[in-house]
Parts: structure tokens; sequence; C-alpha cells
């Protein structure tokens, strides 16, 4: 479904990701785990055209979406949610989630799934986006990226800062969206929040692909994860 | 005549005044909001729009009101287009960069100047009204215990002055609508708060930049347009509402509009008021000084957000 082949990218002449491959299956989550500043959210802008590729070539559905425009990946069918949320912080609930709506035409009834996964956001309605709580926000921001019917999602962090409720409403939408078919490429830092919920993990490490390994042979063998992470 | 007249006259002139600025300082705060560009060329796109306002009187001929008409029409067409073709062939290639842009905006300004001068020459030349008729102010006092109106000599305005007015008020509340109502409105909203995310979700942002960047220079020309047949269609005409723009959105806060129309009438009035009652040198200083008290205790502006 969503494949990195051999990317490079980084910002400006400082390269940081080194010709990184990757593949994430319709219906699969696969955890991008690395030390800070290893090139998980850099590899995360380049697919989304963000920042230029230096070099490779991202493939949805085969057809490669590193020659579109940066605002045509989205259209292509990748939805985002950025470390730090990213919303239009001046917008309202509902205008954010227009945005996401109108990514891809997207017919009424989505944005009724998307408010049934989300409840509180229905509540928040005509609140502006900077007024939310971290918790809602961070609904607000994957509500907004489900709103375009994303057949890839990349999550940067979603469950950084949260209260345990709001981590765990994050993880069951994360979970539906597996079940609808959805390729969701995660970054997370904790361990054990990727053994509840990923099927493969990839590290990183200074910007090289290094071990993708089943989350199964990751929960017998720690020793991987502490290899790439230090903990 | 006593100081209530002359209050009355002094604030419609002020009136007339506010109208054109915000009008050109929204534009300028347009630009800046949304594509965080600070458009030094701001003002010759002002002095295009009464330049063209004169070229499209002449040519049209007959009535006034014919040829004004066209002229409010074709020249913030006209100078939106240019200013797109200018973003798309200088701003873009710079990649938007706030300090490059700059630069570039002043060889912009440069370039129009010089080639209106040689195109336009360096006369100033005059622009009729569609209409112009006097009116007779009333004003009231106070006879046998109670108000009775009455018409002082010398206290009137004209139509046309008023039409100014009413067309700035009508246009500023067009640009709301479209701001806060539209769905091209949302979209230069979105942009202006995060443009990876607007990129993110399939906003053409360049796209966007370049409507903005016409939006604003269009403003700045309808508002001379305007105000030409008031005063003149000249070369150099476009330093003044330059600064006089920076001043408003210095005061009321970059990229806020409420803020940008706030300040316009506040310097509007206040320069309208003071010129007739002291001199027009000492509401340029006043307007200066407000500036820097602004900039010293609240360099976002009165309306602006403080950036993190």
């Amino acid at each position: 479904m969503l494949k990195l082949d051999r990317i490079s990218a980084g910002y400006g002449a400082a390269q940081v990701l080194r010709d990184v491959s990757l593949s994430v299956s319709a219906g699969e989550i696969l955890c991008l785990m690395g030390r800070n500043g290893a090139g998980k959210t850099t590899a995360m802008r380049a697919i989304m055209g963000l920042i230029p590729l230096m070099g490779g070539r991202v493939l949805l559905d085969g057809a490669e979406v590193s020659a579109l425009p940066a605002h045509k990946v989205a259209r292509a069918g990748i939805g985002y949610v950025p470390q730090g949320r990213g919303l239009f912080a001046g917008l309202t609930v509902a205008q954010n989630l227009e945005i996401g709506m109108r990514t891809r035409a997207s017919p009424p009834d989505v944005l009724e799934e998307v408010l049934a996964l989300f409840p509180r956001l229905r509540e928040r309605y005509r609140q502006q986006a900077q007024t939310l709580s971290g918790g809602e926000q961070q609904m607000l921001a994957t509500a907004r990226a489900l709103c375009l019917r994303p057949k890839a999602l990349l999550l940067d962090e979603p469950t950084e800062g949260l209260q345990p409720s709001m981590v765990a409403a994050i993880r069951d939408v994360t979970l539906a969206m597996r079940a609808k078919g959805v390729a969701i490429l995660l970054v997370e830092q904790r361990l054990d929040a990727v053994l509840q919920i990923a099927d493969r993990v990839a590290f990183i490490e200074n910007g090289r692909g290094g071990d993708v390994v089943p989350v199964e042979a990751l929960a017998r063998d720690r020793s991987i994860a502490a290899r790439y992470l230090g903990v | 005549m006593e100081i209530g007249p002359y209050l009355l006259l002094a604030t419609l002139e002020g009136a007339v005044m506010a109208s054109v600025l915000a009008l050109t300082a929204v534009g300028l705060s347009l630009v800046f909001g949304v594509m965080r560009v600070v458009n030094i060329a701001h003002g010759e796109f002002f002095m295009l729009g009464a330049i063209l306002a004169w070229y499209v009187t002449q040519m049209i001929g007959g009535p006034p009101a014919i040829g004004f008409a066209v002229a409010l029409v074709a020249a913030p067409l006209i100078v939106g287009a240019i200013a797109v073709a200018a973003d798309m062939t200088i701003l873009k290639r710079l990649d938007y960069d706030p300090e490059r842009t700059i630069v570039a905006t002043i060889g912009l300004l440069y370039i129009i100047q010089q080639l209106t001068l040689m195109g336009y020459g360096p006369e100033a030349r005059p622009v009729a009204p569609p209409f112009n008729t006097r009116l007779a102010l009333p004003w009231f006092e106070v006879k046998e215990g109670a108000l009775a109106l009455y018409w002082p000599w010398g206290l009137s305005t004209t139509s046309y002055k008023l039409a100014v007015i009413g067309a700035g008020v009508a246009v500023l509340l067009g640009v709301w609508a479209m701001m806060a109502r539209t769905r091209i409105g949302l979209v230069m909203r979105a942009v202006q708060a995060d443009r990876d995310m607007a990129l993110a979700f399939g906003i053409p942002v360049e796209r966007v930049y370049a409507m903005v960047f016409g939006i604003g220079a269009a403003l700045a020309a309808l508002a001379a347009v305007l105000i030409v047949p008031i005063s003149q269609a000249h070369y150099l005409m476009g330093a003044d509402p330059l600064l006089l723009a920076f001043t408003v959105v210095i005061i009321g806060g970059l990229g806020s509009l409420p803020g940008t129309v706030f300040a316009a009438i506040l310097i509007g009035l206040s320069d309208g008021i003071i010129s007739v009652f002291f001199s027009p040198t000492l509401a340029k200083i006043l307007a200066t000084l407000l500036v820097a008290l602004v900039l010293v205790f609240r360099p976002q502006g009165l309306f602006g957000a403080r950036r993190a």
C-alpha cells in the first residue's frame, strides 16, 4: 500500500534520512521507532511532500506520490497527524473538519462516521480549536485526517502528553482504522504502547533504516529495542 | 462658526481618509497575515490604480460617471492581475522567504514607479468625480430651551465624499464576509494558521498566495480609484499611502484585519480633526508618536497576537 523506496531527505543542505526503505500494507500498523533526531518526523514530512526528497520514491498503491506537488499528496489518499497536532488554531472544530472533508471531496456521511468515533468533538463543534484541551485537540487532529478517507495514515506521536483515557480513545480509533484496511505508519516512543497496537516495528538510527521486526518478536526479545533506543 | 460645526466637518474629512486608508491597509495586512510577506511595493499598486483610473476615464470619455464606473472595476482587476504576475514570477521563486521578499518588493516598487514615469510622465492629472453635488450640512442650537436645526454658512461636504465613505464601508464588509463566510476565506485562514498543514490537506498554497497578493493589490488600487477624484493621479503618489498603511497595520497589529480597520479609523479621524484644528504636520507627528509607543509597549499591535 504505502512504500518508501530508498528515500533520502533533509533540510537545506543537511541530510537527515539516507536510503530509507519501508512498506506498510493495507490494514497494518507499522511503528517507526528510534531515538530523538533519528529522522522519524523527517520521514513523515518527506512522505507528505513537505520537505523535498533528495533521492528515492514514495509510492501509494503502486503510484509514485513523491512526483506530485505537495498539496496533491493528501489528495492521493494520505492522511497526516503531525507531532504537535498542527491544527488550524483560529478555526473552529467544524472548520478544521471541513478542511479535511474538502481534501478529497468526502461525502457528508464520512463526517457523521468521524463524529461518531469522537463524540466529544460534536459537543465542541463551534468552539475554536485553540480553546480545546490537549486530548480534544489530538482527537480533532486525528478526526480531521480521517475526514479525507485516507488509504494510508501517518500518526506522529499521537498520544504524547495525553491522559490515559485519551490515549485509550486514540488507540481504539487507530485499531478501528486498521480494521477498515487503512495502512498506518505510527511514530511512537513508548515501547509498551507499541507492543499493544503495532503489527511490525521498523527501527531507524541516524537517518538510516534498521531492523524491521514483527511485534511478537519484539515482545519476546526487547533487547532489539534497547539497542536502537538506548533504554 | 462655533467649534461644533468645525468638528463635524473635520470628522467627515477624516472619515473619507479613514475609509481609503482602511482599504489600502487591509490589503497590506491581508498579504502579511496570510503570506508573511511585507509588501513594500503596496503603495505602487495604489498609485497604479489611480493612474489606470486616469487612463480609463480618458479612453472612455463621455459623462464622467461612465468612465469612472469602468475605472472602478477595471483598475483593481488590472492591478490585481499585475500583482498575481509579480507573485508568480518573483515572490514564488524566492519561496516567499520573509527577508528576501522585502528586498524584492523594494525592487518591484522602483520598477513600477519608473515604468509609470516613462509611460505616464511626471504630471499630476485630475480625474473628474462621477458626481459632486455640494451638500449643506445642518447643525443645531438651543433656542428658547429647545434644540433647533440651522445651516451654518460654509458647513458643507460633497455627495462624492459621502459616497467614498459608503463605498469604503461596503468593501470592508465585503472583505469581512469573504474571510468569515466563504470557502476561499476559510482556505485563506487555514493557510494563515499553518502553511504546511494546509499543504498536507490538499490546499494549493502557492495558488492561494498568488490570489491573496492579487486581492491585496486590488484593494489598494480600489482605494486609489476612490480617492483620485479628490486628489490627483501622479507617479509618486504611492509613498504616502504606503507609509500611512504601515502606520495603521503596526498600530492595529500586522495581519489582524479588525485591528487594521480600527487603526485606520483612529488615524484617519485624528488626522482629519487635528489637521483642521491645528496642522497636518502635527497630525503626522502624533501618528508617528503613536506608532513609536505601540512598538515599545505593545509590539504586536493593539489587536495582534503575540507570537511564541
